[in-house]
């Protein structure tokens, strides 16, 4: 029994150190990003290895997830003969949701695992200390640049993907199921509001961007610096990612949408 | 059992005095009373078995690394008394040639040694560039100044490595096992040049390592480290005549010694016929 | 450099695709582009009186022969008359509805949104700014409309 509550304890301590090192890590991040503008390339590098590779992935899933709602929510509606509000439908659960939720989901398995391994083996290979032994502030160099990237990156990624999105769900509503071409739009913009709707969606997306960042930079920086130790940071990257964007996504909708 | 420090005119200010070095990670003690001297414009060398924390010295000499106890004062600054722009100050002044050397892997053989120039300088690109090829020249690399890091073998690595370490020239370079996995050639290569560059750049070279025959021949002064604390110092010959066990089990690759062939275990008997105590 | 350059290019495409997307967002998807019935200015509010709104909202669509020209921004109890004051919001490129314009409450399809629906009279005089319309028919309520069938249909088999 105490040797149970001792190790409850432990880990709890663990926990809360490991917390305080990640907020270290951001404060110094902070610290850094005004010593960005002097590496525009390196900024140019990081958007390209973090948001264009990520592109694909995010327009493939966009479009195949507006496809799958407007063909689930046309057979729901269609009950109620309310299939005119497909459009409606599919761009609410898209802005709202499904794309800062799930592009920040697949952002964490593509890009987030991608810097923590990165900077893992970077520190495996004694990277980051040849950088400090050079005078060189590895968070400056090696960090800051890529925790800027993401965090700018993930709103653009969410937008494309909710966009692709309800395009997707058109090609479907109105090509395949033959539902008329205006009613889907006027529906949909009578339905969406640019306040409520579309500008939370991109605070959630920005949130999520910083999150996920983080936390991969987190793991990859306080990576043991092994081959397990890298291993083990790319799959906490993705398991701690996607369990921070679902509950941060649950406190952002009841904080935002859930006023009547 | 500790030979006296040879007093010869050279050996003025050393550059870099260790003394009661005390070094806890984990719970472990890795230094517990470590006293050391490094003298200018020679090479040093600081040898000990695996896990001795050799490459955890030179962290704690760059800095890196807080002791719990004790100083390590490096050209008259006590290093980890400074600030964090002094501590990088003095940082530019040492080198240090990490085990696999450490190169930035998304830039090509010329930009790693371009890098601290880059960062440090403001020296024009054709400064740099002749700058670079002059560093890479005397590593023998000046032909590859275009490979990426990934398409070099181990050795020419630590030579690149090594022209990075004197770009900013500096007054130390600090090896951290330099021989580890190196085919003869390569081997002898290196030590060659750390002998050479250390004696035509008037450097002071600092070498972690245990591969005794190679780092005895270059070495002016040898330090041996077991168990957290200095158990051996001398010139290379010396070393090799000391009548201390760790040493001469150490210099001569004695199986028993010191150091234990067994890892500390119950008996054997009492291990075999014990029933499920594992 | 050539590297340098593609990069740039691929980021720069990368950044105009997601404004891109933004934009789409903002003008196709969401509300943001009916500010366009108002012709870049506010338009004009008009009210209408009715007994009952039924599910109308703020923001539903206001329409003269099914084209939208308008929104409601909101609706208000009267605590006097107990009757629902329904704001609105005409764009002024429809500022030519005659004064005895008539308002009722529809809905669009059996079970979709309910909607303003003006009738345009023949008065030569025109709704400005502030202005009540005066003729208006309250949404119908299912409910209501089934019982009063129900109520009808039973006397009939009374009489009978």
């Amino acid at each position: 029994m105490s040797d149970w509550l001792v190790a409850v304890g432990r880990r709890g301590l663990d926990l809360l150190v490991r917390l305080g090192r990640a907020h270290m890590l951001l404060f110094y991040i902070v610290l850094a990003l005004p010593a960005l503008v002097r590496q525009p390339r390196e900024m140019v590098r990081q958007v390209h290895s973090i948001g264009v590779r990520s592109l694909v992935i995010i327009v493939v899933s966009g479009l195949f997830v507006g496809m799958v709602l407007s063909l689930q929510g046309y057979n729901t509606l269609v009950g109620f003969g309310a299939a005119q509000s497909l459009g409606v439908l599919v761009a609410l659960s898209l802005v709202r949701e499904l794309g800062p939720v799930v592009s920040a989901l697949l952002y964490g398995g593509r890009a987030g695992s991608a810097l923590a391994a990165e900077i893992g083996l970077m520190k495996a290979t004694e990277q980051l200390a040849g950088m400090e032994m050079m005078a060189v502030d590895p968070i400056e160099r090696v960090v800051a640049p890529r925790f800027l990237a993401g965090v700018m990156v993930m709103p653009l990624l969410a937008a494309i993907f909710s966009a692709v999105g309800v395009l997707g769900g058109y090609f479907v509503a109105v090509g395949l199921l033959g539902l008329d071409d205006g009613a889907f739009w006027s529906q949909m913009q009578s339905k969406v509001e640019f306040h409520d709707d579309i500008v939370n969606g991109i605070i959630k997306s920005a949130v999520f961007g910083v999150v996920a960042t983080w936390i991969a930079l987190f793991h990859g920086y306080e990576a043991v610096p092994t081959a397990e130790g890298v291993s083990l940071a790319t799959t906490r990257t993705v398991v701690h990612t996607a369990l921070a964007v679902l509950v941060l996504d649950f406190i952002l909708t009841a904080l935002m949408f859930n006023k009547v | 059992m500790v030979e006296p420090r040879p007093q010869d005119d050279s050996c003025r200010v050393p550059l870099v005095e260790i003394r009661g070095l005390r070094f806890m990670r984990e719970g472990r003690l890795i230094f517990d009373g470590v006293d050391l001297a490094i003298p200018r414009g020679r090479v040093t060398a600081i040898m000990g078995p695996s896990g001795t924390g050799k490459t955890t010295l030179l962290r704690i000499i760059g800095g890196q690394l807080v002791p719990d106890a004790g100083q390590v004062i490096v050209d008259g600054c006590n290093v980890h008394q400074l600030k964090r722009r002094e501590l990088f100050e003095l940082r530019k002044r040492m080198g240090m040639l990490f085990q696999a050397g450490a190169l930035l892997t998304d830039l090509t053989v010329f930009g790693n040694v371009a890098f601290p120039l880059r960062e440090h300088t403001r020296l024009s690109e054709s400064m740099i560039r002749d700058l670079v090829l002059i560093k890479l020249e005397a590593v023998g690399l000046r032909g590859a100044r275009d490979l990426m890091p990934s398409q070099l073998s181990g050795g020419m690595a630590r030579r690149v490595a090594l022209a990075r370490a004197i770009a900013l020239d500096p007054m130390m370079v600090m090896y951290d096992e330099p021989f580890t996995g190196q085919d003869p050639i390569s081997l002898g290569v290196l030590a060659r040049l750390i002998r050479s560059l250390n004696d035509s750049l008037g450097l002071t070279s600092l070498v972690v390592s245990h591969d005794v025959q190679e780092t005895c021949a270059i070495a002016d002064y040898v330090y041996l480290i077991a168990e957290g604390r200095v158990v051996g110092e001398g010139t290379p010959s010396e070393m090799r005549d000391s009548a201390s066990a760790w040493v001469r089990q150490f210099m001569h690759a004695q199986v028993e010694g010191p150091v234990p062939f067994h890892y500390p275990a119950l008996d054997l008997t009492t291990d075999l016929l014990g029933e499920g105590s594992a | 450099m050539m590297q340098q350059r593609k990069l740039e290019i691929a980021v720069g495409l990368f950044m105009v695709l997601g404004f891109a997307a933004l934009f789409f967002l903002a003008m196709r998807v969401s509300n943001l582009s009916s500010a366009g019935i108002f012709g870049g200015d506010k338009g004009y509010e008009i009210t209408a009186r009715f007994q009952n709104t039924g599910s109308l909202k703020g923001r539903s669509p206001v329409s003269v022969a099914g084209v939208r020209v308008g929104q409601v921004t909101e609706i208000v109890l009267d605590s006097k008359t107990f009757e629902a004051v329904v704001h609105m919001r005409i764009g002024s490129r429809f500022s030519t509805l005659p004064k005895d314009t008539s308002a009722s409450i529809l809905t669009s399809g059996l079970l979709g949104e309910q909607y303003v629906g003006l009738d345009p009279g023949g008065d030569s005089v025109l709704l400005k700014e502030g202005d009540e319309i005066r003729i208006t028919q309250s949404a119908l309520v299912l409910e209501r409309f089934i019982g009063q069938f129900l109520y009808n249909k039973a006397q009939e088999t009374e009489k009978k």
